[in-house]
């Protein structure tokens, strides 16, 4: 937010050029200032409307115990807060959360990159790869998720049988979690991929001319060129990640039949909290642990930039 | 740029060992990468009795088109396919031009409390239906919205995060394009419209892809949000209903690759733009 505002002043403030004359800027603020809020209007409209008023609206209701019906709810003060607190059952969701996450995004950071060197190393066919590598994220994730349920399922499943395998993969509370990433791997890894590959582009060829001038091997030129100039971009993809993973919903819920896996080994802190509203109809409860979970993203989000803006003045 | 540079080195480069290495690699990848959709396509082409056979096998020992038909004929999936559809298109209409207006009014206009509007919209970026859905359910719920596809489109149209990326984009727009329009004695609307919005026709084409496919992609929302079958997306409608009793194998595989099956046709053919629409979309967020 910090950094936001701080480019919307330098742009304001940028030096006039010497061509634009008095009256224009005249004209120009005029009109600004005039039509300037028309422009944002529409979008804040539905912000407000979407995202702004039902946070107040889960701040409101998580001091209170409504139900889903929407009657009359009471005043509980920080009740649903100090329950949640001595939740296991939410502690338990928000584990099964963290764990998936620290299990994807090494991963898929460490995958993505070595796609996109491989697909940017291949000279021949470089969209064949692309495709290959991206095309699991244009589908559904309930469709993906239903693809490698079915691949994993014991007995009719090809996983096992290709491998020659009979590994209980969907039933037992040692395998689950790790079936749900390895097909999250398979279904997201495209997007990093992506990003990673436009970042390889974007280095300049160079660089990599000036040091072979040098006398660096491929294997110093990728430590000292590559990486480093893809620092930013990892960055990225680790952000996008956690926040992505943290969310984690749509493929556990579907591959575990919505039930919340063996033994409750892969319960989410998304689907706890929507079973809470939905299934218990405990609304209070679940605005509680909506904002719980609001705040764990933003501490997330704030590190983010907390570190960007202390590299940024490091760099300096 | 690279077009010109792809080709000639596809013409000229030689197959040097490490390029042959490097290909059976890429080759390998890509078919751990494709292997479960050809299975799934494979099944699709199966009978129900053979879907269902233990030990499975890749290919059909008879192939036959039945599981395929029969989603035809049930109907459901017609519906789902339009209501996708639907939902999509007005999704992505709303958002790029919401969200065009926006990013322009935030990086080229002033009127009072802009700074502040400006970080409340960027706080925007950590909310979505994951994190606070029970209470914007209650809200849509409160507007009558419910099983609605206003209820469907309409929370799904304040991404936070395609304002930024217009934004920064219309920033780095050189004013002098706009001064000498206003010169000549044109308003803010015509010069967005006239000058603005072609020069940032790239721009928009990667918020309106990125858009459409997390559109028709979405589960978590419409699936909150409507209970009629008659009303559900394909992700919602195959998860929820072809899910709840006895899972046909042929007959869902063969409903998620229509569901996935748009996207992945409409990528081959505009291919560059997607990724680019992806990688800009995503880079932005640096």
């Amino acid at each position: 937010m910090t950094t936001s505002a701080h480019m919307t002043t330098g742009a304001v403030a940028a030096p006039a050029r010497a061509r634009t004359a008095t009256a224009v800027a005249t004209v120009r603020r005029k009109q600004g200032f005039q039509h300037g809020g028309w422009f944002v209007a529409p979008f804040l409209a539905l912000f407000v409307l979407f995202v702004i008023w039902p946070l107040l609206r889960g701040v409101y209701l998580s001091f209170t115990d409504a139900n889903i019906s929407g009657d009359a709810a009471n005043f509980v003060g920080l009740d649903n807060y100090r329950e949640a607190l001595h939740d296991s059952a939410m502690w338990d969701a928000l584990g099964h959360s963290a764990y998936f996450t620290l299990l994807v995004v090494p991963c898929i950071t460490v995958l993505a990159f070595l796609l996109a060197m491989l697909a940017h190393h291949i000279e021949r066919g470089k969209w064949l790869w692309r495709l290959c590598f991206f095309v699991p994220f244009l589908l559904p994730s309930t469709v993906a998720a239903n693809m490698f349920q079915w691949l994993f399922t014991q007995g009719i499943g090809l996983i096992n049988e290709t491998f020659g395998l009979d590994t209980p993969w969907l039933t037992d509370k040692s395998y689950a979690m790790l079936a749900i990433v390895i097909e999250t791997l398979w279904w997201t890894v495209g997007f990093s991929f992506l990003l990673y590959l436009a970042a390889l582009q974007g280095i300049p060829d160079h660089l990599y001319e000036a040091a072979k001038l040098d006398g660096a091997n491929a294997w110093h030129r990728m430590v000292h060129i590559t990486l480093p100039m893809l620092r930013n971009i990892t960055g990225l993809v680790i952000a996008l990640q956690i926040l992505a993973s943290l969310q984690l919903f749509d493929q556990a819920v579907v591959m575990m039949d919505f039930g919340p896996g063996p033994e409750v080994s892969t319960r989410s802190f998304v689907q706890y909290t929507l079973e809470q509203g939905f299934t218990s109809y405990r609304v209070g409860y679940a605005s509680a642990m909506s904002i719980i979970f609001f705040v764990i993203i933003a501490v997330v989000a704030l590190a983010r930039m907390w570190l960007l803006r202390n590299r940024e003045e490091s760099g300096r | 740029m690279t077009t010109a540079v792809q080709v000639r080195k596809s013409t000229r480069k030689p197959w040097t060992p490490s390029q042959i290495i490097l290909t059976l690699l890429g080759v390998a990848v890509s078919a751990v990468f494709v292997a479960p959709i050809a299975a799934a396509l494979f099944t699709s082409l199966k009978s129900e009795a053979e879907a269902a056979e233990i030990p499975p096998h890749w290919l059909p020992k008879v192939w036959t088109a039945q599981a395929w038909k029969a989603l035809w004929e049930t109907g459901n999936i017609t519906n789902w396919f339009i209501n996708s559809l639907v939902v999509s298109v007005c999704v992505t209409s709303v958002v790029l031009t919401v969200s065009a207006l926006a990013g322009y009014g935030f990086a080229r206009t002033e009127f009072r409390g802009k700074g502040v509007l400006m970080g409340i919209v960027m706080s925007g970026l950590m909310i979505s239906p994951a994190v606070l859905g029970v209470p914007l359910f209650t809200t849509v719920q409160q507007m009558g919205m419910v099983d609605t596809y206003w209820g469907m489109i309409l929370p799904q149209c304040a991404p936070a995060a395609m304002v930024y990326i217009l934004y920064k984009f219309f920033q780095g727009v050189p004013r002098e394009l706009e001064e000498a329009a206003f010169i000549d004695g044109a308003g803010r609307w015509r010069v967005f419209f006239t000058i603005v919005v072609p020069l940032a026709r790239p721009s928009l084409a990667a918020v309106g892809i990125f858009t459409f496919i997390a559109s028709w992609n979405n589960f978590l929302w419409p699936y909150m949000v409507t209970n009629n079958p008659d009303l559900m997306t394909m992700p919602n409608g195959i998860a929820t209903v072809m899910n709840s009793y006895g899972i046909q194998w042929a007959q869902l595989m063969a409903g998620g690759l229509m569901a996935g099956l748009p996207l992945i046709i409409v990528f081959v053919f505009f291919q560059r733009q997607i990724v680019a629409g992806v990688a800009h979309t995503g880079l932005a967020g640096q």
